[in-house]
């Protein structure tokens, strides 16, 4: 090859960027920034180690680690949604962690079986309600919410948000396609306004008066819950009879092609730990994954619940099947 | 000695044509690539998903994707075209600020107005509360979440792009076509939709066609609307549904979708004719009685509910729960660098392309459709179209200099800037080039020959004689793009370097998760800043005007 070609691709390396440090942990983060800086400060301050991170939808990370291949940068792939989790390990973009702490930091059902991923904090999908208009007695089961007592009264967020694919997932896991179908029917029937786009939007619209029911993550509650302690609506523990309320994770797994596999699975093993996990929950209202680690006090008020035993990547496995399913069923 | 100098021109021309055609498809390659990339994927069809798509999504995306251009391109065209005529013809109360001031919205994102209007006036908002405090629970409001209110939205969004076109022509052309109308006894109306509306036929299709293709290619908007079109389905099929092939599938439908809108603007321009302006600003008319106060008040109104309503009420957000940190003006600088790189390198790119196609034949002018067609590609599947292209460049050129060197070595040009702002030319390319086009029409044949007859031609040709006659054209090329790349999202989410938060960047992770107030603060930075060129121009075309 000619010289000064070797020189025009020596000033490319030069333009583009070196490699990163060796012991840099390179993260690629779909939880949004402001949920995970102050926790990779402290990280930082404690151990030594420099992390470094991009934010991004879910989506373009996984397309980006896919097709950086063996070049990435990246060492740790951490999103929102088990859907996610499982997608990027179907795809082979993430390698297993065998490590004892994780595996005893966190539960069963909320991590990979093959331990290429594991929840870091547990958000609940469940029931809200108006305290002005709705005796809580009425309430009982996500499907229930179809039947003719909350015709014109019910307030949904879009089936294009992933948190809604993978409820009716996990209730495909349930019920099978068919009934699970039915409810989903039913459910768009009772709608009292058109689907929303975000869960802030349902509760606003509850409290507003547009519609007495609807489904939401729980933190979305506790938001305008610290804004407005005296807001009329109350969260509602649906299935506790049965198979218990739908939970989902974010989480993070070690990428396949890590230049730092050490140093990210001791980042994943202190996210997992009692001194991360506490704020890494309540950064956002959420639940903390590891068991021995009590929730924020605010969060803490709703009450204990029983939560869906049934390993969270099912939502993966289904997904499709239930976005098929809504389609067909006019949830849109 | 007279043989020779006859016939160098000739042979000199035709290899420059050849020149000329090399460089426009060079421009058009990245397009094409794309392009190609989304017509493979038809020979790897997901058939039970695409199966799915057919039934259930593809029906239902198609007549809606139909509904909302045609109605937001009539809706804009009303728009523009009205008040482009008013405030060039006519003299009514505040017709001088409104000239400019009915620019304004053009700095204003679509998916910004999107979740003002809905915050505003859906039933939570304050509008629809404060009714039914004074009216009771029952009292009816229009549903804002609805067809008719995302094709308000995004006319008012988008309708500057045909008012700016449509005004030029009718400054540059009106009196004429008037004067024409009168001599054939024609009334001041019917001259107007007889002659001046012909004759501005290939500026206002300019402006259609960006009209249509924004809207061809939107997300921000029509997600926020939850309003299912192609590019909310592509989204879908992508991410929920885990098949990039039927992604890219439902991307082919689009694009039929967009031929069809290029072959209709096309037949609909039909055969131009172009005068020398006199002198503009003559033969404007004062309006008197209550046409007067119709003028103003149409032009208010629009001025209001595209402009200043949502302002204000992001004003309002931002007082509340605006945050200025480091973190805040960093995004800002990155933000007003990003556009202002791209619109000088996307202007440039136009000025050659505009002039190859003018030098190079016919089979170039195909090369400039290509170049011009991303504009019209959702930002998701064109970044990743760039994406592909640009990592596998790199993998060559990472495995050619292991080769060279013996050492492996790890760069990415994914990731960096340069990816970005290939990205954003594809994307953008139109943008400039319709402006630089729609002045380049103006310089005759005629002008070219006299200055080739004089010996000036190739890059002299443009030097000095084009650019000064194209200047006005600039101008609004490097408007268009700045305002464009600064409200670009799914592009710069997918393809910024590490760190890279842009005040676009910070606007989707916080109406991600909902908090539409926390948005404010950046959306009204995007929107004043956005001000600046918006300005500039304004200020730069009267001072034309004024001096011509």
């Amino acid at each position: 090859m000619p010289k000064y070609l070797s020189a025009v691709l020596a000033v490319l390396v030069l333009a583009a960027g070196c490699a990163p440090e060796p012991n840099e942990v390179v993260v690629y983060s779909a939880r949004a920034e402001q949920l995970i800086q102050p926790l990779f400060e402290r990280y930082m301050a404690q151990t030594g180690a420099v992390v470094t991170w991009a934010t991004d939808k879910e989506g373009p990370l996984m397309q980006r680690l896919i097709s950086e291949g063996e070049q990435t940068p990246a060492d740790l792939f951490l999103t929102v949604d088990a859907g996610n989790l499982w997608l990027a390990a179907e795809q082979g973009l993430l390698q297993q962690a065998q490590s004892a702490v994780l595996n005893r930091n966190v539960p069963a059902h909320l991590h990979d079986e093959a331990g290429r991923w594991f929840g870091l904090s547990v958000r609940a999908r469940t029931i809200i309600y108006s305290t002005d208009r709705v005796d809580p007695s009425q309430l009982s089961t996500y499907a229930a919410l179809g039947d003719a007592a909350w015709q014109g009264r019910l307030c949904l967020r879009t089936s294009k948000k992933v948190y809604n694919q993978s409820l009716v997932a996990m209730m495909i896991a349930e019920h099978g396609e068919e009934k699970t179908e039915q409810i989903v029917r039913r459910w768009v029937a009772n709608l009292a306004a058109p689907v929303y786009s975000s869960d802030t939007k349902v509760i606003e619209a509850i409290v507003a008066g547009q519609c007495d029911v609807g489904i939401v993550n729980t933190y979305y509650f506790g938001r305008l819950q610290k804004k407005d302690p005296a807001i009329p609506i109350a969260l509602f523990w649906p299935n506790q009879q049965g198979s218990g309320v739908h939970v989902n994770v974010s989480g993070a797994g070690i990428v396949k092609f890590a230049d730092n596999r050490p140093g990210a699975l001791k980042l994943l093993e202190w996210l997992s730990s009692e001194t991360a996990q506490a704020e890494f929950a309540a950064l956002n209202l959420e639940y903390p994954v590891n068991e021995s680690v009590p929730s924020d006090p605010l969060v803490a008020a709703w009450g204990d619940f029983n939560q869906n035993l049934i390993n969270v990547s099912r939502a993966g496995e289904l997904q499709s099947r239930a976005v098929q399913l809504m389609d067909r069923a006019g949830y849109r | 000695m007279s043989g020779v100098v006859g016939s160098l021109p000739r042979s000199g021309y035709l290899a420059e044509s050849r020149y000329w055609s090399a460089i426009a498809f060079l421009v058009a390659l990245p397009t094409l690539a794309s392009l190609i990339i989304v017509v493979l994927s038809l020979l790897h069809p997901d058939t039970e998903i695409l199966g799915h798509l057919l039934r259930h999504v593809l029906p239902r995306v198609t007549v809606n994707t139909i509904l909302l251009v045609a109605g937001v391109a009539m809706l804009a065209g009303l728009i523009g075209v009205g008040l482009g005529w008013l405030t060039a013809m006519y003299h009514f109360p505040g017709s001088r600020f409104f000239s400019w001031a009915l620019l304004l919205p053009m700095a204003m994102p679509g998916y910004v107005m999107a979740f003002v209007a809905i915050g505003f006036l859906e039933y939570s908002g304050p509008v629809q509360t404060l009714l039914r405090s004074w009216a009771g629970a029952e009292v009816w409001f229009p549903p804002i979440r609805s067809r008719g209110g995302i094709i308000v939205v995004m006319a008012l969004a988008l309708y500057p792009y045909i008012y700016l076109l449509a005004r030029n022509a009718f400054l540059t052309q009106g009196r004429q076509a008037l004067e024409v109308g009168q001599s054939l006894g024609l009334t001041r109306r019917q001259g107007f939709f007889r002659v001046a509306l012909p004759m501005a036929r290939p500026w206002i299709a300019g402006g259609l066609m960006l009209v249509v293709m924004e809207t061809l290619a939107d997300f921000g908007t029509v997600s926020v609307f939850n309003y299912d079109t192609f590019t909310t389905a592509i989204y879908q099929s992508w991410f929920s549904l885990f098949s990039i092939s039927s992604a890219l599938q439902l991307a082919f439908f689009l694009l039929l979708l967009v031929f069809v809108a290029v072959a209709l603007e096309y037949r609909w321009r039909g055969r131009t004719a172009y005068i020398t302006s006199l002198s503009p600003g003559a033969g404007v008319v004062t309006l008197t009685g209550a046409g007067r106060w119709v003028a103003f008040g149409s032009a208010l109104l629009v001025l209001l509910l595209a402009f200043v309503l949502p302002c204000l009420q992001l004003l309002a957000w931002s007082i509340r729960n605006g945050q200025i940190d480091a973190r805040f003006l960093d995004s800002g600088l990155r933000t007003l660098s990003l556009a202002t790189i791209s619109a000088l390198m996307i202007a440039a790119v136009a000025i050659i392309l505009v002039y190859a196609l003018r030098n190079a034949g016919n089979v170039a002018r195909l090369a400039g459709r290509i170049a011009t067609l991303g504009y019209a590609l959702p930002g998701t599947v064109l970044a990743v179209g760039i994406y592909t292209q640009i990592s596998g460049l790199n993998g060559f050129l990472n495995s050619s200099l292991e080769s060279l060197t013996g050492a492996s070595p790890k760069f990415f040009l994914q990731g960096t800037v340069l990816a970005m702002l290939l990205a954003y030319l594809v994307r953008f390319l139109a943008v400039a080039y319709q402006a630089v086009d729609a002045a380049m029409q103006r310089v005759t044949v005629r002008i070219d020959e006299s200055a080739r007859s004089l010996g000036v031609g190739g890059w002299q040709l443009l030097r000095r004689v084009h650019v000064p006659l194209l200047r006005g054209g600039l101008l609004t090329a490097l408007l268009l793009v700045f305002v464009d790349v600064m409200k670009e999202m799914p592009i710069t989410l997918m393809t910024r370097p590490f760190g890279w938060d842009t005040f676009a960047v910070r606007v989707y992770e916080m109406t991600a998760e909902g908090q539409w107030e926390q948005a404010a603060l950046p959306a009204l930075s995007i929107v004043l800043t956005g001000l600046i060129p918006v300005i500039i121009l304004t200020r730069a075309s009267s001072h034309a005007v004024a001096t011509r």
